[in-house]
């Protein structure tokens, strides 16, 4: 399947700012399943600095600063991206999650990079009620995969998805006591419970092309920016679960990058010299092509 | 100190059984430098000793030494302590200690640059990943920045201790941004020049080459090899515990202080904001802690970097001493790995002992942890949220113990069990007795393409309790001066002949845009507080007379009263209507609040608080005569209430005005760079202008009964120490206009508005152009204006008296519109030349969905 991905991100000041510094994560970058064919990204007004380089998971980061005055900021990205990942036909190790838990712990370099994702972030700190939840679905002597699957199952059935209860952040512990939240949230609480069974898991960040119901042409940019967790299956490597809608991502999920956390993966964050407030607004369009 | 030999101080003194004392030596016998060292300070006597012991505080308090202690509010600017009886190293542990040192240093700088390099330490299982990974301290955005130097760690300095068989133990790391080695060169200089003799027979090393050597390390870090390197030291602000050390290195070293909204980012270089534009900064020497540097890249709620910081980094335009991300060697964790490290990288044992460590993170050391709990020491690997880091095991509750473990079978590889080491105790000089202290002494080393220096003297900590292991800075341990007793190396001239550039103090550089609104708004708030204390300290000594009953004195007492609410801007004041007449009756009541009350505005202690704040933001600037000036205004102000006697208040305003004026003069004379003076003077100028135009407003303009005003204008002339001036030119009683006359138009009088106005024309027309060419600028514009309207008015409009009103109405719109005038060049200058940017503020990141 080919997508193109359009991402366009206004920002709005109420007073002109005379300096500003970004950071973007919004070129997709490769994966087993997926190859970023082209990637073009339109930035107005034009900056005077731009830096590209990989962060520390080898995702795909650009800083830009504009250092002239300027009341707005837009920032057009537009990817085409191939993806060939299959939903049927896959089969995953069956291990159990205990012993995977046990695998982890042996002493080699490949479990050397995979601490840094069985331990706590600011964003996914676990306590007792968390584990107790994540205890439901990783229930002794079960599948891995299963239990991982059970876990979104969960979070999707009991937790309602509520935007603009929380924001980015709200931690996972409220999250937990409101049943409420958004794909981040749920992302954040199911790596919190999947860690907490001392097991690794990643924050993805990426797109979901949604499809218009029957009969409905397609809005253009009613698409959003999407996320959910990765969980490290010995055997098979990552595998992805998407908690917000209760699937295990195959051909329409397009990955961005991805980290420990949501800090890790910021889709676009800066820095302005102005006194004044500001407004955004995002447009997400994904497309077949 | 009564005893006469040095053999029975310690026997009299050290009357606790120790195994081992660091003056004795295993035998009782005092050690040969020790046994000079008591008999010099035998030989001084305890009257002398104690004499030159207050010598010490009072020169470090003068010099403004201070150490801040964070949450303790009378904490800010607590003086230095400094013991007279310094630390003495042997040569021979001297000789180990600094070359242990030396090969730490490059093992961690190593360390550093495979972290964040190719990670070979983890790959080949040296070092166990999640004690770098799960550290604070681990910067992933600083990871593959491409390493400039072979020493990215230039900094480095180590807390050392001696247990009681005499080893020496290696305690902290300190990689952040150590601290220390002012406060050791402050404490150097303080015993030297007040306590000579106590250096008699001893070769003590000196220090001062190794700031030489710091200095050329840091000059060597440039990312460009060129002719007017510039560096900066960054620090958080004026509150930050170790200020008084940053301000200090930084006038030593000859680099300019600045803190995170001095620099900006552009271009991928960061720049300096001058009141001559933007100047690239080559070298940041950092004591700002990391995570602090870059509110786009780190922590996003910090008001203490500069956003784009890392970009800049990472293009390679700038070298910051110590490198973003070397907080991950402060890291106990790493202790019990040092040993495979210096195999893996060296192939050599460490020189150094660690003390004994086990990190959690193994289930065996886990588990010996878990059974020893009481006896250890339990340290995190990196700070917790409570930012407390050691725990005494021993100090704990059964139910403490149990939740500490926890806490650590939780999350093990955060956790690190030490060895209690039983530190060996130091003489100390306590209240005239010499009673016994564990020290832990703060080592410095500097690291350059040469390798690592190690500065031969160090900074020592005391601990009196009994026992007590954890000493620290923060919990208001006393210090002492470390001495190396050791000749001085042949081979010292080689750093002065490696010098990339030699420090030149005639280098023409611009002031900081935030040290020139510094030093303005000093110079404002002195001659605010001056012209308080002076106007109030008149009306006060007339109003306060016994026996006064003449209606016109009262009358003109109360023109007076008015104009000091009006002169202060403390509304209501004496304008309140529901309260005038009390207020008037007992004007003491309202006039201690306009003159002690800090909570009210415009009150002289309200303005007093904020000069020192001017002042001690720019404490680099001041002379230590100056500070001397400061301490006592400081000391006199502190001292008063509210209960104070109006007799007591004038004596207090006497010595305020006194000092005050002694400040202003010092400064003149002795302020080091020009454009700071320049910049003070303008606000003082333009201060007293406005005070003035304000108290001739409230003084001459009405006309009231001719003893009345006879009454005001004596307060106005005497106010503005002009009175004697007045007699000596005019020899005859106070008349309207000759009072007028010489206090608006004599340039000859250099309280009158002309002279501020000649003076505040020549000092804005020195300002840096902004914009090329001949045509003036905003503010040279504005002052001109005030001038030529003071210059052209004629006689009549000082004299033109409305008749209904009883007003001298053209005065009055005369004082009104340079009033105007001149408080519009307060915001063109700080438009034009101290902010450069509004503040910064941070984009919302995008939601998702």
């Amino acid at each position: 399947m080919q997508y193109k991905v359009t991402h366009t991100t206004v920002y709005e000041y109420e007073e002109a700012a005379s300096l500003c510094h970004n950071l973007a994560m919004l070129k997709p970058r490769h994966t087993p399943t997926q190859i970023c064919k082209t990637v073009n990204v339109l930035i107005s007004p034009e900056p005077d600095v731009v830096n590209e380089y990989e962060d520390f998971f080898g995702n795909r980061v650009f800083y830009f600063a504009i250092q002239q005055e300027h009341k707005q900021l837009n920032v057009t990205v537009t990817s085409v991206v191939e993806n060939t990942a299959t939903s049927s036909g896959i089969s995953y190790p069956d291990i159990g999650w205990e012993e995977a838990v046990q695998q982890l712990k042996e002493p080699n370099p490949v479990n050397a990079d995979l601490k840094q994702f069985v331990s706590d972030t600011h964003m996914t700190v676990t306590d007792s009620q968390t584990k107790q939840f994540a205890s439901q679905s990783f229930k002794p002597g079960k599948g891995l995969v299963a239990a991982c699957k059970d876990l979104a199952e969960k979070i999707c059935k009991e937790f309602s998805y509520s935007p603009g209860f929380s924001t980015i952040a709200t931690p996972v512990k409220i999250i937990m006591q409101k049943k409420k939240g958004v794909c981040q949230d749920f992302a954040h609480l199911a790596i919190a419970c999947v860690r907490s069974m001392g097991l690794a898991a990643r924050y993805v960040s990426g797109y979901l092309e949604t499809l218009p119901p029957e009969g409905e042409t397609k809005l253009v940019g009613a698409d959003a920016s999407h996320a959910w967790f990765s969980v490290f299956v010995p055997g098979a490597g990552w595998v992805d679960f998407d908690p917000t809608n209760n699937l295990m991502p195959s051909s329409q999920h397009i990955t961005i990058g991805w980290g420990r956390d949501y800090a890790d993966v910021t889709p676009l964050k800066g820095v302005i010299l102005s006194g004044g407030n500001h407004k955004l607004s995002v447009a997400v369009d994904v497309q077949r092509v | 100190m009564t005893a006469n030999t040095p053999g029975s101080i310690i026997k009299n003194n050290f009357t606790t059984d120790y195994s081992y004392r660091e003056s004795m030596g295993t035998d009782v016998d005092l050690l040969p430098d020790w046994e000079t060292f008591f008999s010099s300070l035998t030989q001084l006597g305890p009257e002398e000793t104690e004499d030159r012991r207050q010598n010490i505080y009072r020169m470090l308090r003068e010099n403004g030494v201070t150490y801040n202690i964070y949450g303790d509010p009378s904490g800010l600017n607590r003086p230095w302590n400094l013991d007279i009886i310094p630390y003495l190293l042997s040569q021979r542990d001297w000789k180990k200690t600094e070359s242990g040192l030396a090969q730490r240093a490059e093992l961690l700088n190593l360390v550093l640059q495979d972290i964040y390099g190719e990670q070979k330490l983890i790959k080949n299982g040296v070092l166990p990943a999640e004690l770098i990974y799960n550290h604070s301290g681990f910067l992933r955005q600083c990871a593959g920045i491409r390493q400039l130097h072979t020493r990215s760690l230039v900094l480095y300095a180590a807390d050392i201790a001696r247990s009681t068989d005499g080893k020496l133990w290696v305690l902290n790391d300190r990689t952040q941004a150590p601290s220390g080695s002012g406060y050791a060169l402050e404490n150097r200089l303080a015993m030297a020049r007040i306590l000579p003799e106590l250096f008699n027979g001893l070769q003590v090393r000196h220090l001062s080459s190794f700031f030489d050597t710091m200095r050329n390390a840091l000059y060597e870090t440039a990312p460009f090899q060129k002719q007017d390197t510039r560096i900066v030291v960054l620090t958080p602000g004026s509150s930050n515990e170790t200020y008084f050390e940053h301000s200090y290195l930084s006038s030593y070293l000859g680099f300019t202080l600045v803190q995170g909204n001095d620099l900006m980012v552009k271009d991928n270089h960061v720049w300096l904001k001058t009141i001559g534009g933007l100047e690239k900064v080559d070298v940041i020497l950092r004591r700002v802690d990391d995570v602090f540097c870059d509110p786009l890249e780190l922590r996003e709620d910090s008001q203490l970097g500069i956003p784009g910081l890392l970009q800049a980094v990472r293009s390679g335009n700038v070298s910051i001493a110590n490198p973003l991300g070397s907080g991950i060697l402060e890291n106990p964790g790493l202790m019990p790995f040092l040993h495979s490290v210096a195999r893996y990288f060296l192939n050599e044992d460490l020189i150094l002992s660690n003390i004994a460590s086990w990190w959690c993170g193994q289930k065996k050391e886990m588990d010996y942890v878990l059974d020893n709990i009481s006896s250890l020491v339990i340290k995190r690997i990196c700070k917790g949220s409570d930012n407390r880091n050691s725990i005494d095991g021993a100090s704990l509750s059964s139910a403490e113990i149990d939740s500490l473990k926890q806490k650590i079978k939780s999350q093990p590889y955060l956790y690190v069990g030490q060895e209690k080491v039983n530190i060996t105790h130091t003489p100390a000089l306590v209240n005239g007795n010499i009673e016994s202290g564990t020290s832990l002494f703060r080592s410095f080393l500097v690291g350059s393409d040469h390798g690592y220096t190690a500065m031969p003297g160090g900074l020592t900590r005391t601990a009196q309790r009994e026992n007590t292991f954890i000493v620290s800075n923060q919990m208001g341990s006393v210090s002492k001066d470390t001495w190396v007793i050791a000749p001085e190396p042949e081979n010292i001239d080689s750093f002065k002949a490696t010098k990339v550039e030699p420090f030149t103090e005639t280098e023409k550089r611009y002031i900081t845009s935030r040290t020139a609104e510094n030093l303005f708004w000093v110079g404002r708030y002195a001659e605010r507080v001056l012209g308080n204390a002076r106007f109030i300290r008149n009306v006060l000594q007339s109003s306060m007379e016994g026996n006064r009953h003449h209606q016109n004195e009262l009358e003109a007492e109360r023109y007076l009263l008015e104009a000091i609410t009006h002169y202060t801007s403390t509304y209501p004041g004496f304008l309140d209507e529901e309260d005038a007449e009390k207020k008037f009756s007992h004007p003491w009541d309202e006039l201690k609040h306009v003159l002690f009350d800090a909570s009210r505005a415009g009150s002289l202690l309200f303005n007093f608080n904020l000069f020192c704040r001017g002042v001690y933001s720019e404490r680099d600037h001041w002379s230590t005569d100056t500070w001397r000036l400061i301490w006592n205004m400081e000391k006199e102000m502190s001292g008063v209430s509210l209960t104070i006697s109006h007799i007591r208040a004038l004596s207090v305003l006497d010595s305020l005005i006194t000092s005050m004026v002694a400040f202003i003069g010092l400064n003149g004379e002795s302020i080091s760079r020009e454009q700071g003076w320049v910049m003070m003077d303008t606000g003082r100028k333009l201060e007293r202008s406005l005070l003035l135009i304000n108290m001739l407003q409230n003084t001459m303009v009405g006309k009231h009964d001719a003893s009345v005003d006879y009454n005001l204008y004596e307060a106005l002339l005497k106010s503005n120490e002009a009175l004697v001036n007045y007699r000596y030119k005019f020899k005859r009683p106070l008349e309207h206009y000759l009072a007028l006359e010489l206090m608006l138009l004599d340039n000859n009088n250099p309280r009158s508005l002309i002279y501020q106005l000649e003076r505040l024309k020549t000092y804005l027309g020195k300002l840096p152009k902004i914009q090329q060419g001949y045509t003036l600028q905003e503010h040279e514009k504005i002052i001109l204006e005030a001038h030529s309207r003071l210059m052209l008015a004629g006689r009549e409009t000082f004299t033109r008296l409305n008749k209904k009103t009883n007003q001298y109405v053209k005065l009055n719109s005369l004082l009104s519109d340079i009033y105007g005038l001149l408080s519009e060049i307060t915001g063109v200058i700080s438009k034009t030349y101290f902010k450069h940017a509004p503040g910064q503020k941070q984009l919302f990141t995008i939601e998702s969905f």
